[in-house]
């Protein structure tokens, strides 16, 4: 084992002679640091504030007609300190990337630049209306303008929209352009063509389009067994969606050669792009026969997932999507001028626009972080992001693959992520287990049960922004879990011991749903 | 490079452990005609911090600031003030930088919040059941239809004319691709809106109505007829807010018999952010509807040695598990944005936001009684919350936005923006008036429209 440090510290745990590693119960259920942190709704009260505002005019005329309300709204409040407070402990039950690591296939849990924040809010950006004079918010419009550019350059895609607002978002818009597409020339379609292995929005999103999905295989190696795919094209496919590169953490070798034969059938390519980080500067997806894809600028682009969002999710299209993109779009004029193009201009230049996908323009906030972050690394720190990224991955694969099942070890090098079974646990212990042994270890477990092509699936993703030292650690921690997992160590079906919260009753939870807090009943 | 951990030693180690000769092998899989050899020529190298903020900051310095001038502007984007303390607390990384809650023995923090949240919204709402939040409120307005379908079985949306233009249009959108149909019109000029209009639309193949409340005018209508006409045919009602600081002031929508109740939640904590992220609220009256919701709900349970804790639950409706037989495609929520509404919200609490509520509107009044005294200027609604319509005479209202802008006014949405080629509304100015309003601004607003309308050049 690596050394975790020059000069060899680490922390030593010491054991309780009965095996356990609780001193006495306290009195307020706290724990030195961990301080237990009712519901606001327990602790708040109605008359309670913490903002200064003028008190109600009993006998202030209003024009609010016969709806005034006269019922209670049932909300509480706290004042500022008790607010602060409140939020304070309730962030320290959470795992964060300022934390630690996150090594989570496919979502790309990379460092968050505080540069980007800081610059998202400059009044010039956060203190904007969307519907202000155009003259009057030019510097956005560029903003919107340029980080496009980046977006079409880094794809090598003649066009892009910018208003989806997450991944799935994304999807929906290439996957509703594509219909247009086959709308337009009378050709209506029914099929869409998803993987085993795809990310569950895929074959949502195709449905919610209103398509029928339809599997197609992966090969033993990980990738799509090409001749299947050939073999079920036909006049009634509307698309192929792919991830490339792949769940599995591999790229799609016969890429172009499926795009061929999906364009040859009449059909389109939609490539979901959430793993763009391992690509991104090195490859093309435009040289592939992309027709559509969607990047996440809250995984490539460095904005943060806030604890489940907002993300954002533009899309880039080929030639042939191009016509059929979503309004609004940012045009720049000859004299330097930007225009927002909305529904006014709509005949005049995308006339065969599928519509709108939301209100207003997109995520601009999330817009001026990731331009934020593509100034700062710059084509060449792009580059560099991918070839780390795929070094970190093949490096945790190539040290764990003797330790944990590798089902594709032998496919060829992964790419941003590797891939792991459950294969040889004994005595009945799960990827659930070593997940949450993990979270004892210090670590978010990675993602687990994903993607379904093999059992018990652990998809480790550990993205640039890691050292060596820090990946050392992890794979010194992850060896003697799985090796415990391996020698059927009962003692990991009841982790976490250490984090807030023991397993949480998960089944009881769906069963009786208590999703919002009610007064108790004396 | 100054996010790159790895140094070229560590990246030289990692090789030979790895068994590669350099990096290019491990990129051998991607076939020759997509390789690029070096960085890509059309884009600039990396940047100091200094030299990334030098240009961000110059385009930011090309936009005028709604806090840098007398602002107006409303139509379902509002300019509210946002206690320092929100910023502060999203900004902790613990809640900045954290996933997902699916591992929720290391999510307290964001499963209690979210609890918090959905408990919040429901209760403004007037509903049993809150969601997590969804993408923003026109998404929310999509899904609520595509909601409604699913649980009525029929295919038929009507849609109040009086609906936020872009809600509608994503509505159509989605719904020339599944299939349903809708029925919507262009708002009709009038003090008080046509809901006997509306309700004769509604038929025994009507899935659902969506009305919006307060209107896309500004204007506010007992909407239990609407649910009463909607109910009696088996169909659901929608009710839409785009402004939930109106709720600190007038009914639920949930207590006018809103089967599922949408909006926007931008107004509290979130900011304007030149349209997104927002904060798509989603909630039912019914808790026998929670089964057909979108998106992500949090709920309460007990740990291994009982101590109450929160997980993600009924996921068995999500994209991850279902598939293509999902609820919805949605993924994500807006997480953040429902931290700072929640935090906002709870600064506020029920006294602060029907304080708040009360000063919006008691400077909407001020507003509208001076404005109707310039001449040239009619006011249209007979009621309204924070936001009403002034008819202009004259130019084209959006020649009098432009105009002054000019003048160093933001002075309202023009309508004929929302509803391009509807003749009728080219002379309507939407203006909104929120806490952040003066009164010097609505004196300067005042004088500026007069000299605007009259045509005179200053």
């Amino acid at each position: 084992m690596n050394a975790p440090n020059k000069s060899g510290w680490k922390p030593e745990m010491t054991v309780a002679e009965d095996g356990l590693h609780n001193g006495p119960a306290t009195t307020t259920g706290n724990r030195a640091l961990m301080l237990e942190e009712p519901l606001i709704f327990e602790i708040g009260h109605a008359e309670t504030t913490g903002v200064d505002l003028p008190e109600i005019d009993p006998q202030a005329s209003t024009r609010l007609g016969a709806l005034k309300r006269s019922a209670p709204i049932g909300l509480v409040g706290l004042t500022e300190p008790e607010t602060v407070r409140h939020y304070t402990r309730l962030s320290r039950q959470n795992y964060g990337i300022d934390l630690g690591f996150f090594p989570l296939g496919s979502c790309t849990m990379k460092h968050n630049p505080r540069l980007n924040e800081k610059l998202a809010r400059l009044p010039g950006y956060a203190d904007i209306h969307p519907l202000a004079p155009q003259n009057s918010v030019q510097g956005a419009l560029e903003v919107i303008y340029e980080l496009g550019g980046w977006l079409k350059t880094l794809t090598g895609m003649p066009a892009v929209a910018m208003s989806p607002k997450a991944g799935a978002h994304g999807e929906l818009c290439g996957i509703l352009a594509i219909r247009a597409a086959h709308e337009a020339r009378g050709d209506a379609r029914e099929v869409v063509l998803v993987p085993e292995s795809a990310h569950g929005t895929n074959p949502a999103t195709a449905a919610f389009a209103g398509y029928r999905v339809e599997d197609i295989p992966a090969t033993a190696e990980g990738r799509v067994d090409v001749a299947k795919l050939k073999e079920r094209l036909g006049p009634d496919v509307a698309a192929v969606m792919i991830t490339n590169p792949n769940t599995c953490g591999l790229f799609e070798k016969d890429f172009r050669e499926i795009a061929d034969a999906v364009h040859e059938a009449g059909g389109y390519v939609y490539c979901d792009g959430a793993n763009f980080n391992a690509i991104v500067g090195r490859v093309r997806p435009g040289d592939l026969g992309v027709d559509a894809m969607h990047i996440n600028l809250h995984k490539t682009f460095s904005t943060p997932h806030g604890g489940g969002g907002p993300g954002s999710g533009p899309v880039v299209f080929s030639e042939a999507l191009e016509p059929f993109a979503p309004l609004p779009f940012v045009r720049k004029h000859d004299d330097g001028t930007f225009e927002l193009v909305e529904e006014e201009a709509r005949e005049a230049s995308r006339g065969q626009t599928f519509g709108r996908m939301t209100a207003f323009h997109g995520q601009m906030g999330m817009f001026t972080r990731a331009l934020t972050y593509m100034l700062s690394h710059g084509a060449d720190g792009l580059k560099q992001v991918a070839e780390d990224a795929v070094l970190n991955a093949n490096y945790i694969l190539r040290n764990l693959e003797d330790t944990l099942y590798a089902p594709f070890a032998d496919s060829g090098p992964c790419m941003h992520e590797a891939l792991f079974g459950d294969k040889g646990f004994e005595n009945g212990l799960t990827t659930l287990d070593l997940a949450k042994g993990l979270i004892d270890e210090g670590y978010h477990p990675m993602t687990v049960y994903f993607p379904l092509v093999v059992h018990g699936a652990m998809l480790i993703e550990p993205t640039e922004t890691e050292s060596k030292a820090a990946i050392d650690q992890f794979i010194t921690a992850i060896r003697s879990i799985a090796e415990r997992a391996r020698a059927g160590d009962e003692t990991l079906k009841q982790a976490p011991y250490y984090a807030p919260r023991r397993r949480l009753d998960e089944t009881a939870a769906a069963r009786k749903p208590k999703l919002a807090w009610q007064e108790p009943e004396d | 490079m100054r996010y790159l951990p790895l140094t070229d030693t560590d990246r030289s180690e990692m090789l030979a452990k790895i068994g590669a000769g350099s990096i290019d092998d491990l990129f051998v899989d991607v076939p020759e005609v997509a390789r690029l050899d070096g960085p890509i020529r059309d884009l600039p190298m990396h940047a100091s911090e200094m030299a990334v903020e030098r240009h961000m900051k110059a385009r930011a310095a090309k936009n005028l600031a709604a806090g840098d001038a007398p602002f107006f502007l409303g139509a379902g984007a509002y300019r509210h003030h946002v206690p320092a303390s929100v910023d502060h607390i999203i900004q902790r990384g613990e809640f900045l930088t954290a996933y997902t809650p699916y591992q929720p023995e290391i999510a307290q923090g964001t499963l209690q919040m979210l609890f918090e949240f959905q408990s919040q919204v429901a209760r403004l709402y007037g509903c049993a059941v809150a969601n997590a939040s969804l993408y923003d409120g026109s998404t929310a307005c999509w899904e609520a239809v595509a909601m409604a379908t699913r649980v009525t079985r029929k295919k038929r949306a009507v849609l109040s004319g009086a609906l936020h233009p872009h809600y509608s249009e994503v509505v159509r959108t989605m719904a020339h691709f599944t299939g349903d149909v809708i029925a919507d019109s262009a708002p009709a000029i009038q003090a008080e809106p046509d809901l006997d209009g509306l309700t004769s639309r509604i038929d025994e193949d009507t899935a659902c109505v969506v009305v919006q409340y307060p209107d896309i005018l500004g204007r506010i209508s007992d909407l239990t007829p609407v649910a009463e006409a909607a109910h009696a045919v088996g169909a659901l009602l929608v009710v839409v807010n785009t402004e939930p600081v109106a709720l600190g002031a007038i009914k639920a929508p949930g207590e006018m018999g809103a089967d599922i109740v949408v909006g926007e939640g931008q107004s509290i904590g979130v900011g304007l952010q030149f349209g997104g992220p927002y904060l798509g609220l989603f909630a039912v009256r019914d808790p026998k509807h929670v089964r057909q919701m979108p998106g992500r709900l949090c709920g309460e349970t007990t740990d291994a040695e009982g101590k109450r804790g929160f997980v993600l639950t009924l996921s068995t409706r999500e994209q991850h598990i279902r598939r293509e037989k999902a609820t919805s495609n949605i993924c994500t929520n807006s997480g953040l944005c429902a931290l700072a509404f929640s935090v906002h919200m709870n600064l506020l609490g029920e006294k602060g936001l029907r304080e708040l509520a009360a000063e919006n509107h008691r400077l909407a009044c001020l507003a509208a009684d001076r404005l109707e005294k310039v001449p040239g200027v009619k006011l249209l609604n007979n009621t309204f919350f924070n936001e009403f319509t002034l008819m202009l005479d004259g130019k084209p209202a959006r020649e009098i936005v432009r105009d002054l802008a000019d003048r160093g006014v933001l002075g309202g949405v023009s309508l004929g923006r929302l509803y391009p080629g509807v003749e009728a509304l080219e002379h309507a100015l939407l203006v909104a008036v929120t806490e952040t309003t003066t009164e010097e601004d609505i004196e300067t607003l005042a004088r500026e429209l007069e000299a605007s309308v009259k045509g005179a050049v200053q």
